[in-house]
């Protein structure tokens, strides 16, 4: 019981570490990072808290989707910047 | 000594968390951004063998399927950023 | 006397002493793919071992550690390969003690083969 609050707590503090530096950071794809590395860290916390299935979905969801969603967003308005200058 | 087994999973949990904590030190340090990249593939497969400990001390199979999803998925974030690198997406 | 399951668990200690050096060496190598190569070659090992040896003290999940080991093996080579790939295009640059650079050199063969040539001429005509 020990052991699993010590991974509880070391979760939530990499998880806000991670949240922090997607906020000043300096450029765009390490944001996009940070987010999939906070996404990657409350899968494990579900995952602590006896919820699979929700651990499951925040993997697939979060890790996986929303990194290739905001990458390809990213993509789309640099091109509309180059055109606009 | 029938208790052996547990302690040493115990300590392979502590070797796991070492690891995550030197990963974190580098996505926190990492000077550009290809780096940062490095460290999210580290994540990746390091969590994955984490969630298959929490499984085993916690023995309930179905958290095995957490991390099957995981090992199928991760990788398209790393191969998108690539992509996204070389030009084309 | 459940020696399997003592066996699993020092397989699965050996993995995560590997997992633990693929993490050091990602924070103290100098260079992009030496952190790289760190990341990836020791962290599949250990990985894997860990996941045997789980596998191994419980042997009725066998078959679905043995489906994620497939898919570690599969995924885990094309993101690094793809992910180096891009950087050396991107062009970060290698570390100070670096040796040779083959993709530079495949790069650059016309330039490379025209100097061969040249120089095998000379050293016919002397």
């Amino acid at each position: 019981m020990e052991l699993q609050q010590g991974i509880f707590i070391l979760m939530g503090l990499a998880m806000i570490i991670a949240a922090v530096l997607a906020m000043h950071v300096k450029d765009l794809i390490s944001s996009i990072i940070a987010v999939g590395v906070v996404s990657l860290f409350a899968s494990i916390l579900y995952l602590l808290m006896q919820a699979p299935d929700v651990a499951m979905t925040e993997a697939a969801i979060g890790a996986g989707l929303s990194t290739l969603v905001f990458l390809y967003a990213l993509h789309k308005t640099k091109d509309v910047e180059e055109e606009n200058d | 000594m029938t208790n052996l087994p547990e302690i040493l999973f115990q300590v392979s949990t502590y070797f796991v968390s070492a690891g995550i904590i030197l990963a974190t030190l580098r996505l926190i340090k990492g000077p550009s951004m290809a780096d940062r990249v490095v460290a999210l593939d580290t994540f990746t497969v390091i969590s994955i063998s984490l969630i298959v400990l929490i499984a085993c001390m916690s023995s309930r199979i179905i958290f095995l399927d957490v991390g099957m999803v995981y090992a199928i998925l991760s990788f398209i974030g790393v191969v998108a950023v690539a992509r996204h690198l070389e030009g084309g997406l | 006397m459940e020696w399997y399951r003592i066996l699993g668990s020092i397989i699965t200690l050996i993995g995560s002493i590997f997992l633990f050096l693929g993490a050091l060496g990602v924070f103290r190598m100098p260079d992009l793919y030496n952190r790289m190569q760190a990341g990836t070659k020791a962290t599949t090992l250990g990985t894997i071992l860990t996941l045997l040896g789980i596998g191994i003290c419980h042997y009725e999940w066998i078959g679905q550690i043995l489906v994620i080991i497939m898919f570690i093996a599969l995924t885990n080579p094309i993101s690094s390969h793809a992910l180096a790939r891009a950087a050396h295009f991107k062009g970060i640059p290698l570390t100070k003690g670096s040796v040779t650079d083959k993709l530079k050199e495949k790069e650059n063969i016309d330039v490379v083969v025209t100097d061969k040539l040249n120089e095998n001429t000379e050293v016919e005509v002397d």
